[in-house]
């Protein structure tokens, strides 16, 4: 069955059985390595992605039910080159050790600081809820993702300043 | 994908460089005659790190007439950040730029044989040997540069891949470099840089692997993506030891994408040609199985008798002056359980069996040498046919299911020529049939004499091997489900200084009297191998949580006691720095909270670590949280503090979650633990508020390793701070809610 | 004058009504008293206090997630108004600090505080007043033994005039019961302590038993299903609907172990009730399975029947078939896009070969599918099963993000009709919709229950 769906501002057409899960699509049809295969239970959130501005396992999503919504990885935060604020926190702590479960936290994150540009501690850990880490990279990710607030809202500040002389 | 995708032999790699050539020393693959070295009449002199093993400086470094510098290592990146931190110490003594190096990392076809990156030794290995390759290679280069300028050395000096005269010349390496100027054996003695002249080493370099994995670029094994690559699944068997009765792959073969459905023996594999497809083809193979279980399990609820009852024999590891029971006597019984590695990506392979009749295999193994050699063995192929290629997986803290995940693809691969195969466990699987941490039982009987010192320490543990690595083929679970059945190699008893399931069962303090004892248990009803630290872990939780309790007999405080019973300076270095940072002597625990330290030197010849600890322990509920941690550690002399941090920090939260949470459950049959709901790791609403790591710097001296030193100490400050918090010692691991409600009553 | 003469009757008869009700609502204040906080108990005394307190759950309402235990300050929705919990931990000044222990007696007793105020029955006194003199002595130790931390509850949000406590006297005259349990000599002894312990402490009623339009147990409707937090609490007299009917030993497995092979995993509000009893030793748990089961009675034959079949099909080796758990069989998707989003969302894990408390509970055994509201089918659909704290839990992860209004209501249209012969639910997107925008408020735990961390938030409060 052919199912379109939009990633990372780009549409896509894949040709695929419509109970395949999301992610087995963004690996193996789009060829995208951010969300990563854990558990396929919804239990470890490796494989998070954001779709239409929430975080959600994408292990658990029957790629019939992304048609027409809009889903982001964290291909679509930035570049290697080019990285975008959250992944330039998590570069900058140093926020991994081997690394596997970061896209998955970056995500949930994403997701977190759109709502919320300042989260509290404790609404980083409960937004953190259903991602785990086994390396115990815990304390930098949690400082990596307050980072990324900070970063975010100075990239912010300069539009605002422009607003307010305009 | 170009280097992933790039047959490299020896003969290439000759052909390829018109420069510097590359010959690898004896028993690499494919090596050639080599420009034989006069047989040595006596033994050779024994060089720094692995360089002994691997005794030629181009084994390890490269240099082409374009200028390109390429390091090799035998140690693999597992997560530790150690391609960063080998990285530094090429560029210090070479003078070179960290980014400008090429840097391969375990692969039988290029790399030195470093056999496992394990025990926390790929520092003092791998990191030495490439040190020194490095200082001798820049000593030669700047040898060769004294003919080219006809100046004396001191009139050099080595910068930026070049040599400079002080008159303002200079030669790039590459232009100095020819023939087989390097292709020769190290010597036993290097000019190091000192310390002080450091540029890349000592200081926070950023990991070099970060910035792909946190934007989606390749980097484990299992974004592997070759041309025309089929995906795999493997079916295990329901429990340990079921063999196949019946099966009906009629359903798996008729659905759509499937290539083939495989049966060896016990040994069951689907391949199709999109990943989701081999995962619903396996489901549907599963569902077509029929197999006989058998109870080969132990009862877990009696795990000490069962422990006691596999004892086939005795090792001594330690034993000085003459035991006695004169004085105040502590003794006590301590359990771990089985625990898992839990990497977070199941383990994956891609093999490919290629037209010539070699087979690549790409894997997150430890130990490339030893996988192919297992390989090899199973599929009845000449070793040189076999080559293995390290590529990241999700983290390792040791030997989990990577070595059975290549097996599988390459068994896989070997029916189906041409074609790249990609294997991915399923979680299940990986929980289920990953070699576990070896349950252990410790028990302790010390005394205390008149003067509140330790005066006889009787320590005795039970425990399996704590390696089961491959090297044969027996080690592979698909060599042990093949029809032609591998059989795993008998377990044996072995003493060693760095110790195994022994390891740091002799407590470093000082006592006179004292007898350690490993009661050795060749037979493994559960499949078990190295887990980060071995024994370690255990046997550190058990002397110290001791230590605690001697201290509190004594009525010293934990810190004193330690302090007045340890004689090396380091050891009472990070002690006392921990204590301090942690703020020991002012620390007031409100009720409900309370204090643990704990110390050891890993393995008692490596790392010294020490670690303070505030937990806070809700009677109501059972929950223990930990919310402080201060620890300080000495792995020598420091190459990456960052990475030392990172490690440490890393290992501390690991150590909690196996104390507070961690045991692998099963019934007679089956592992009943197979997911993260049957098998709780630590969250993030236990996380601590904040873990302090304090490095102390031993410039000059020789590196230590990290990764594991954290293991053992963490548990055990855990063990002292709910002692400290509710007046209980927990003697069985993890301390889990029951446990600790059961521990302390309504009190 | 004929005017004045019935304005000062009215209110004579006022004043002297007023006066009746006065004297009827008026309780004394008892004196603070000052050394209460410093006395000792026996630590047996104490243990046992836990115990109880633990069987009453009183830790769920009095505490705030991942703030101190029994420091109160949780605010409890009513059909009323939200009324927030006391402190009760031993602070003089925002806890029970200055009770005496008769101050806490009459508090169990009476529903009235130590000043002399009436309580709100959202405090089970119609349950506890049930509860022996001993026993309130236990718990009375265990409560002035815990840590007193400085919390003040913030006020009631009531319409008035329910804000006037005295009031509460008349509602106490009409549905409060004062006192122990008449004793019942054609019963078990089992069965005797059963009763004491869901009747007193346990207050499973408070829950179980629909409410009348005055917020009290209606007791002709006994057990017949109420709410809670969001959530039903299923109908546990001859009304259950549990495909397998509960008996002593699978309802004494649940209550001990929080699931049970065939009616599944506790949740909401159930499963820190279930977490909490884990403190009480069996005897007590089989007892109280002896009296809830005697409540529920026999099922009807055809109920029975209906059980047997199933009991067959997932008894023996229903779960020892395949390697893999979620090998189910494979179906054909298509038909209705509830169906369709079932087999690709759903029958993996609910059609698997896990058995409970980790997988899916097949739906053929499933309470909710047939519940007569589908609530709570929709608050785990919608928020799922978040994961215990470092404790083994079942794992199911939320749909809300994934699934419009529309699909969880075809979904469960679906599920309603191939699992259960009740008829169709009406109204679901509306009431799914309420639900997502925390209109209806839900209370989310992990299926431990006894979770204290600060993740048990409710629907969009995020």
């Amino acid at each position: 069955m052919s199912i379109s769906l939009t990633v990372n501002g780009s549409p896509h057409q894949v040709d695929v059985d419509p109970a395949t899960p999301l992610l087995y699509v963004l690996r193996d049809d789009l060829a995208l390595n951010g969300a990563k295969y854990g558990c396929g239970l919804g239990q470890c959130g490796s494989c998070t992605v954001v779709m239409d501005g929430e975080a959600v396992l994408s292990c658990m999503v029957p790629v019939m039910l992304v048609e027409g919504r809009e889903i982001t990885t964290i291909e679509g935060l930035g570049t290697i080159d080019e990285p975008g604020p959250l992944q330039q926190a998590f570069i900058e702590l140093q926020a991994a050790q081997c690394g596997y479960c970061i896209p998955g936290m970056m995500m949930s994150a994403h997701a977190l600081l759109r709502r919320k540009p300042r989260p509290s501690d404790a609404e980083i850990r409960e937004a953190l809820t259903t991602n785990l880490c086994r390396c115990g990279t815990h304390m930098r990710i949690l400082a990596a993702i307050r980072r990324a607030g900070e970063l975010m809202q100075a990239a912010s500040l300069p539009e605002a300043d422009e607003g307010r002389a305009g | 994908m170009g280097i992933l995708q790039h047959e490299i032999t020896r003969r290439t790699v000759i052909v390829g460089t018109g420069g510097l050539v590359v010959s690898f020393s004896l028993g690499r693959a494919f090596a050639q005659a080599p420009a034989t070295p006069p047989a040595p009449p006596a033994p050779p002199a024994s060089l720094p790190g692995s360089l002994d093993d691997d005794r030629f400086l181009d084994s390890w470094i490269r240099i082409d007439p374009d200028n390109s510098v390429t390091v090799f290592t035998g140690k693999a990146e597992l997560g530790q950040g150690i391609r960063t931190a080998l990285l530094q110490v090429a560029a210090e003594e070479l003078e070179v730029d960290p980014a400008e190096i090429e840097f391969v990392t375990a692969d039988t076809g290029r790399t030195p044989n470093e056999g496992f990156t394990a025990g926390s030794q790929s520092m003092q290995n791998s990191g030495t040997a490439i040190r020194n390759a490095a200082a001798q290679v820049r000593a030669l280069l700047l040898a060769e540069a004294t003919k080219r300028f006809g100046v004396a050395v001191a009139e050099l000096r080595a910068e930026n891949k070049s040599v400079l005269a002080k008159d303002g010349r200079r030669v790039s390496y590459g232009e100095l470099v020819s023939g087989q100027m390097l292709h020769v054996e190290a010597q036993p003695q290097s000019s190091l840089k000192q310390p002080g002249t450091f540029r890349v080493m000592g200081k926070p370099l950023p990991r070099v692997d970060i910035p792909a994995k946190v934007t989606g670029q390749p980097a484990y094994v299992h974004d592997l993506r070759l041309d025309g690559m089929l995906h795999a699944r493997v079916v295990r068997p329901p429990s340990p030891a079921a063999t196949l009765t019946e099966l009906d792959q009629g359903a798996a073969e008729r659905m759509p994408g499937v290539v083939s459905v495989m049966r060896d023996g016990n040994f069951l594999a689907v391949v199709a040609e999109k990943e989701f497809q081999a995962v619903s083809a396996m489901r549907a193979l599963a569902a077509g199985a029929r197999w006989q279980e058998r109870d080969t399990l132990p009862d877990q609820t009696t795990l000490p008798a069962v422990l006691q009852g596999l004892e086939r024999e005795v090792g001594t590891v330690a034993e000085a002056g003459a035991l006695s029971s004169d004085g105040k006597v502590f003794e006590a019984t301590y359990t771990r359980p089985y625990q898992i590695h839990g990497s977070i990506g199941p383990s994956c392979a891609v093999a490919q069996m290629k037209a010539d009749g070699t087979l690549d295999v790409w894997s997150h193994t430890q130990g490339v040498f030893p996988d192919r050699e297992a390989i090899a063995e199973m599929l009845a192929m000449p070793e040189e046919k076999v080559h293995v290629i390290h590529m990241e997986g999700s983290g390792c803290y040791g030997h989990n299911g990577a070595d059975d995940a290549a097996a599988d693809a390459a068994l896989i691969a070997s029916k189906i020529p041409g074609k790249p195969v990609r294997v991915q466990w399923m979680r299940e699987q990986e929980h289920s049939w990953e070699p576990y941490g070896p349950a252990m039982l410790m028990k302790v009987s010390a005394t205390l004499d008149d003067q509140g010192r330790i005066a006889s320490w009787a320590y005795d543990l039970w425990s399996n091997t704590h390696s089961t690595r491959p090297g044969g083929a027996g080690a592979l679970l698909a060599a042990r489900h093949k029809a032609q059945a591998f059989q795993p190699e008998p377990a044996e008893l072995r003493i060693s200084p760095s110790g195994n399931g022994d390891r740091n069962a002799n407590p470093l303090y000082t006592i006179p009297n004292k007898r350690v004892l490993w009661h050795f248990l060749p037979d493994m009803p559960l499949r078990v191998s190295a887990l980060r630290a071995l024994g370690g872990y255990a046997n550190v939780f058990a002397i110290e949580s001791t230590i605690d309790e001697l201290a509190l007999m004594a009525e010293v405080d934990p810190v004193e006691f330690r302090l007045s019973h340890m004689e090396d300076p380091r050891a009472r270095a990070v002690i006392e720095l921990a204590a301090e940072r942690f703020g020991w002597d002012k620390a007031q625990m409100p009720r409900n909270r309370g204090r643990g330290f704990a110390f050891a030197r890993y393995k008692n010849l490596a790392a010294y670590l020490a670690v303070a600890m505030e937990a806070e322990v809700e009677p109501e509920t059972g929950r223990v949280r930990v919310a402080r941690v201060v620890s300080a550690i000495d792995s020598g002399e420091i190459v990456n503090p960052d990475g030392i941090r990172n490690q440490t920090e890393g290992g501390i939260l690991q150590s909690i979650s196996w104390t507070l949470y961690e045991a692998v459950a099963f019934d007679r049959t089956r592992i009943t633990s197979t997911d993260w709901s049957s098998y709780p790791i630590l969250r993030f609403a236990s996380v601590p508020d904040s873990v302090e790591v304090h490095i102390v710097d031993r410039p000059g001296e020789p590196f230590l390793g990290t990764g594991e030193a954290a293991q053992g100490p963490a548990a055990a400050a855990v063990a002292n701070a709910i002692r400290n918090a509710t007046g209980k010692r927990l003697y069985d691991l993890p301390f889990t809610r029951d446990r600790i409600r059961n521990a302390i009553g309504g009190a | 004058m004929w005017a004045l003469r019935v304005v000062i009757v009215c209110v004579a008869a006022i004043i002297v009504a007023a006066g009746a009700f006065f004297f009827l609502a008026w309780r004394s204040e008892i004196p603070e008293d000052a050394s209460a906080a410093e006395a000792t108990f026996a630590p047996e005394l104490v243990g046992k206090g836990a115990q109880l307190a633990a069987l009453g759950n009183c830790i769920a309402c009095h505490t705030v997630p991942g703030k101190p235990a029994f420091s109160g300050g949780l605010g409890v929705p009513t059909p009323f108004g939200t009324i927030y919990s006391t402190n009760i931990t031993p602070d003089r000044e925002t806890g029970i600090g200055g009770w005496s222990e008769e101050a806490f007696q009459r508090a169990m007793n009476e529903g009235v505080d130590r000043r002399g105020s009436h309580l709100y029955p959202a405090f089970p006194y119609d349950h506890f007043t049930h509860v022996s003199a001993e026993d309130n002595r236990a718990l009375y130790a265990f409560l002035m033994t815990r840590p007193a931390v400085k919390a003040e509850a913030p006020q009631n949000d009531l319409q008035f005039p329910l804000t006037y406590r005295p009031l509460l006297a008349a509602w106490k005259l009409a549905f409060f019961d004062r006192g122990e349990l008449e004793p019942d000599t054609s019963q078990s002894e089992a069965w005797t302590r059963g009763r004491y312990l869901a009747e007193g402490l346990g207050h499973c009623g408070a829950c179980h038993t629909p409410r009348n339009a005055f917020g009290a147990e209606d007791r002709d409707q006994y057990f017949g299903g109420g709410e809670a937090e969001g959530w039903q609490a299923y109908a546990i007299n001859k009304d259950s609907k549990a495909p397998i009917p509960w008996d002593e030993q699978s309802l004494a497995f649940y209550l001990r172990n929080g699931w049970h092979e065939f009616h599944g995993v506790s949740r909401g509000p159930m499963t820190e009730v279930t977490g909490n009893l884990s403190g009480l030793p069996d005897s007590d748990i089989m007892a109280i399975a002896t009296y809830v089961t005697s409540i529920m009675g026999d099922p009807t034959p055809e109920r029975g029947q209906r059980a047997a079949q199933l009991r067959e099909q997932f008894e023996g080796d229903y779960f020892e078939q395949a390697a893999d758990s979620q090998s189910s069989p494979v179906s054909a998707s298509g038909g209705s896009p509830g169906e369709a989003i079932y087999v690709a969302a759903c029958a993996s894990c609910h059609e698997g070969q896990r058995r409970q408390p980790f997988g899916g509970l097949n739906f053929d055994l499933s309470t909710a599918v047939n519940a007569p509201n589908p609530q709570n089918i929709v608050n785990v659909v919608l928020f799922g099963l978040p994961p215990a704290d470092g404790e083994a839990s079942a794992v199911m992860p939320a749909f809300r993000h994934l699934l419009s209004d529309q699909q969880v209501a075809d979904v469960l249209t679906y599920m309603r009709e191939r699992f259960s012969e009740e008829q169709p639910w009406a109204g679901l997107v509306e009431l799914i919709a309420n639900t997502r925008s925390g209109a209806h408020k839900v209370t989310i735990r992990p299926s431990d229950g006894i979770e204290r961390a600060p993740h048990n938030v409710g629907a969009e409060e995020g």
